[in-house]
């Protein structure tokens, strides 16, 4: 692995509720290389999107809070990090694309002022230079007539469209560092293949790090290089992403990989899906020890007992799990 | 498209078209085609998968059905009766046997109601429960069913999980013990592994009571795994009807194939052709002529603009709609 870009050391970030501390993220490392794809993958509520608005620090506070752990952007800890600072980080070095192209988007300002504001707070360009840049943006994510639609508004946008609009926006600084929360959720399976196609092209053009947060392991499997499994709060699992899949450790990513029903041939017929039993546990109160336990085929007493910690079980591979 | 047995279920020219209104008298501006001509069977015990992107008219299509909305023009033939011409006293009858499951948990269940109540609510309608003690039994039997406990009828929905409320709807429609339940996006909003959990209770149950399904879903994989037979919509029309594993394995629509190599498989070692269309589905106020699909179609020929295919047998129980493809 080549120099580490970002590296998260026993990151917790909890937050303050009326029933008490709620421990969304409980202690997770993890290093982003230069140019590489990182997966985090979990479901909903593991942790996975707190741990990446962290990275931004765009988790308010309070209700949330850093309770311990470093955030190492190339050398330089963003936790005590002046808000003023942390400004000149954002969007130029790190950048984050949203889930919902509806809703990340100011409504009333046309999408070329959006992309142009960024232009001219990070790069102090002028109006005209800015809208123009704008416009270059747009043709790069490939939106038609880019010239004409720079002056049209996001609701005249298809889903799609506007997710463009949001990668435009986040590459316009050329950040080193894309954080992709969950940039195809809400997308149809033909727009979301346009998008990650689009999202390669992109990396490939810019040789920008990517942190693709996402609870479909079909996205991880075709995009990723390494991924990150994480389950309520913790990383459970972290591989390369041939050896992830070709040899799961972790008996919640065996899990998640066999109860995906797959198009291609292998779960012809109608063979049962293998089902994890139970839901994800509470933060509020996490029970102790390994944290999937009470849904585990193969928990023990010490499973129960202490918290397993992340170790190598081969290179680049390692796994929370005693067993 | 005939199957041996008379259908359970036929769809025949099912239409829907819903209005824009605007102006002063409130005049009809502009017509949605949601959904455009649809037909087809569902055998008894069966499960017929519907899938499409947003906006196809998959859920419209299911719930013209069920007269949950009003068809604007069509037939719905359910043993023996068409649907669409009865009236209300008959349509409530006839809901005992067609149930529906809907997508958002949190958001089909009376949130001031406990879980005995909703479940319980269709066996007061339909005087299937005489006493209270044997109402209460019954409730207790379906949560069961479905894999909960039976306390959990006194509680809220807001104390559920997202799985365990789908299991709440889904026993709420196994009440009345239907002959049909329409399954519109069961298990879109759940997590992968609830998903498998619930999926493997459908089928359970699908076995149990023989029930017959007609399953929404925009998932392709969910839709394979569980069906027997799959419609594929575009536009508010049926573009191909294939036995699942047939579809899968070849597809005949332009869109079909788009469609199926967009899927993210999830495994790095499998490396496809992808193929990406360009564009987004137009608008459905004015769906282009001739094949809806032609403005997307990478094979797309001149007639294809003029000409509306129908919907014809390419092979045995393979029915595609496109002039290029047969």
């Amino acid at each position: 692995m080549t120099e580490a870009l970002l590296e998260i050391k026993d990151l917790k970030t909890w937050f303050k509720t009326d029933d008490g501390m709620v421990r969304a993220v409980d202690g997770v490392s993890m290093t982003i290389a230069r140019g590489e794809t990182l997966a985090v993958v979990g479901e909903s509520g593991c942790g996975k999107t707190v741990t990446a608005r962290s990275v931004l620090k765009l988790i308010d506070m309070p209700p949330g809070r850093f309770e311990a752990g470093q955030i190492v952007w190339r050398g330089r800890d963003l936790i005590p990090l002046p808000a003023a600072d942390m400004d000149k980080i954002r969007a130029r070095e790190i950048a984050m694309v949203f889930q919902e192209p509806m809703t990340s988007l100011n409504p009333v300002y046309t999408v070329g002022d959006q992309i142009a504001e960024s232009l001219r707070t990070h790069h102090g360009l002028s109006r005209k230079e800015s809208i123009d840049g704008a416009v270059e943006m747009l043709k790069l994510v490939q939106i038609p007539n880019a010239e004409r639609r720079v002056h049209d508004y996001p609701h005249q946008f298809s889903g799609g469209m506007r997710q463009r609009v949001v990668i435009a926006i986040a590459l316009a600084c050329k950040p080193q560092l894309l954080i992709a929360d969950e940039p195809t959720t809400a997308l149809d399976v033909t727009i979301q293949a346009q998008i990650l196609e689009l999202l390669g092209d992109m990396k490939a053009k810019f040789g920008m790090a990517i942190m693709l947060i996402t609870h479909a392991m079909g996205v991880v499997a075709e995009n990723a290089q390494r991924v990150v499994v994480m389950y309520a709060g913790k990383v459970v699992e972290e591989a390369p992403v041939e050896e992830l899949f070709g040899n799961p450790r972790h008996p919640y990513t065996q899990g998640l990989i066999r109860s995906i029903p797959r198009v291609d041939a292998r779960t012809r017929g109608h063979a049962r899906l293998e089902q994890i039993p139970g839901t994800v546990p509470s933060l509020l109160n996490p029970p102790a020890g390994c944290r999937f336990a009470n849904r585990c085929r193969f928990a023990t007493d010490p499973c129960r007992d202490s918290e397993p910690p992340l170790r190598q079980v081969a290179p680049n591979h390692k796994v929370a799990c005693i067993l | 498209m005939n199957t041996q047995t008379a259908p359970l279920l036929s769809a025949r020219g099912l239409t829907k078209h819903f209005a824009i209104k605007g102006g002063i008298f409130a005049r009809e501006v502009h017509r949605i085609h949601a959904v455009d001509g649809v037909s087809f069977d569902i055998a008894a015990g069966e499960t017929l998968g519907l899938v499409g992107e947003s906006g196809c008219g998959k859920s419209t299509t299911g719930r013209c059905i069920l007269r949950l909305i009003e068809p604007s023009s069509g037939e719905v033939w359910f043993q023996g009766r068409d649907v669409t011409k009865l009236d209300a006293d008959a349509l409530r009858g006839l809901r005992r046997d067609m149930q529906i499951i809907f997508q958002d948990p949190f958001a089909s269940l009376n949130p001031r109601h406990t879980v005995g109540g909703i479940i319980g609510e269709a066996l007061i309608i339909h005087g299937l429960s005489r006493t209270r003690a044997e109402l209460d039994d019954r409730v207790v039997q379906l949560l069961e069913t479905v894999g909960l406990q039976p306390d959990h009828r006194h509680r809220f929905p807001h104390e559920f999980s997202g799985g365990q409320r789908q299991r709440i709807g889904i026993a709420r429609a196994l009440a009345v013990e239907p002959k049909l339940i329409i399954c519109d996006e069961p298990v879109s909003a759940l997590d992968v592994s609830i998903q498998a959990q619930v999926i493997n209770l459908l089928e359970d149950l699908q076995e149990k009571f023989g029930l017959t399904y007609l399953f929404i879903a925009h998932d392709l994989s969910v839709v394979e795994h569980i069906s027997d037979r799959v419609a594929v919509m575009y536009l508010g029309r049926v573009v191909e009807i294939a036995p699942s594993r047939e579809l899968y394995d070849n597809p005949r629509h332009p869109y079909t194939e788009a469609l199926l190599s967009a899927v993210p498989i999830p495994d790095p070692l499998v490396k496809r052709k992808r193929i990406v269309l360009q564009g987004d589905v137009p608008n459905p106020i004015r769906p282009p002529t001739g094949c809806r699909f032609h403005t997307r179609c990478p094979i797309a020929e001149a007639r294809c603009s003029q000409e509306v295919p129908e919907l014809e047998q390419s092979s045995d129980g393979h029915w595609v709609a496109c002039h290029l493809r047969r």
